[in-house]
């Protein structure tokens, strides 16, 4: 169901656009922390950016670009980076997500914490990017599945 | 001004809440209702809360709108009315709960009142020693990052078990 666009025009277009859609995404991402954003909306500017590929170029672009396992695995790495974060602060020797203690060579006191609150940043853009990314493959991919 | 602009942004949403109700077809609907989620996230960001804005653009009005639409191509935009007794429950139900809301609502305290039981809790806490205890500028990030990363922690595995909720469904063959 979801092919290509028709128009030469819109597929340069979106060509062209990707990059700068994922790199507003890691912006707010990075960002986040000292302005309005962080790793979840960072996350889905970011799967907006494969929406758009896979709504102008087609499903099979879009499948080449994002397969559905690597997608899956990306969403299962992002919580595992989150939930790592924490447990590395246990490790530490403080409690569940206690980013003070992480065993990490960076001054104590808030820029540690601070560091912390970026790495499971990280963990959620991943999956949040890659988890609506792959509802969009596989709804896209049903689609087509039984219009044929 | 400012109090101009949230009526205004509310009585459009309320327009669009009713239009999308009324929509012949579900594709309009679903547009409808995008148009619904760009509002509100104009009324939350004239309300302040800034990065709920962005959320609610670009989940509400973004995201959610697409895969609704994609949704629509594997059964149909045509709207099925419901049957009469469906309906007026439904109007019934609509109605007890818009009476209980609006007996409830003069108790809740005014909007940014600082002497309101939420904003004389852990927020004075937050806004004043949060820059200090974690480094974050955007108390945001800090609260929902740092103060409450359990929270945080619980809705990235929900998100995550969404996805996989939503593949291994639509992965199995018919029959």
């Amino acid at each position: 169901m979801i092919g290509g666009h028709d128009s030469v025009i819109v597929q340069t277009a979106v060509r062209l656009l990707l990059p700068w859609i994922r790199i507003f995404g890691l912006y707010v991402l990075f960002h986040g922390h000292s302005s309005p954003g962080g790793g979840f909306q960072g996350g889905v500017i970011f799967a907006a950016s494969y929406i758009v590929l896979g709504l102008a170029l087609g499903r099979r672009e879009l499948e080449r670009c994002a397969p559905e396992r690597a997608t899956l695995q990306w969403a299962a790495v992002g919580a595992l980076v989150f939930f790592g974060v924490g447990v590395a602060a246990l490790v530490g020797g403080g409690a569940l997500l206690d980013y003070g203690s992480l065993p990490l060579p960076v001054p104590e006191g808030p820029a540690l914490r601070a560091f912390g609150v970026l790495l499971i940043e990280i963990g959620v853009f991943l999956a949040v990017a890659a988890s609506l990314t792959l509802i969009f493959v596989r709804l896209a991919k049903v689609a087509e599945e039984e219009s044929a | 001004m400012s109090a101009v602009l949230l009526a205004l942004c509310l009585a459009i949403a309320l327009l669009l809440a009713v239009a999308a109700l009324a929509a012949g077809n579900l594709l309009s609907a679903v547009i409808v209702l995008g148009a619904y989620s760009l509002v509100l996230s104009l009324l939350w960001a004239a309300m302040g809360a800034v990065d709920v804005a962005f959320t609610e653009a670009t989940v509400g009005a973004g995201i959610s709108t697409v895969l609704l639409l994609v949704a629509l191509l594997h059964t149909s935009a045509r709207r099925v009315a419901p049957v009469p007794v469906a309906r007026w429950l439904g109007v019934a139900a609509a109605a007890l709960l818009a009476a209980v809301l609006f007996w409830a609502a003069p108790d809740l305290p005014r909007f940014g009142d600082p002497a309101s039981a939420p904003n004389r809790h852990v927020s004075p806490r937050y806004l004043e020693a949060g820059l200090a205890e974690t480094g974050a500028p955007n108390i945001v990030t800090g609260v929902l990052g740092d103060y409450r990363g359990y929270d945080t922690l619980i809705e990235t595995v929900v998100i995550f078990t969404a996805a996989l909720g939503c593949w291994m469904l639509l992965s199995r063959r018919p029959g």
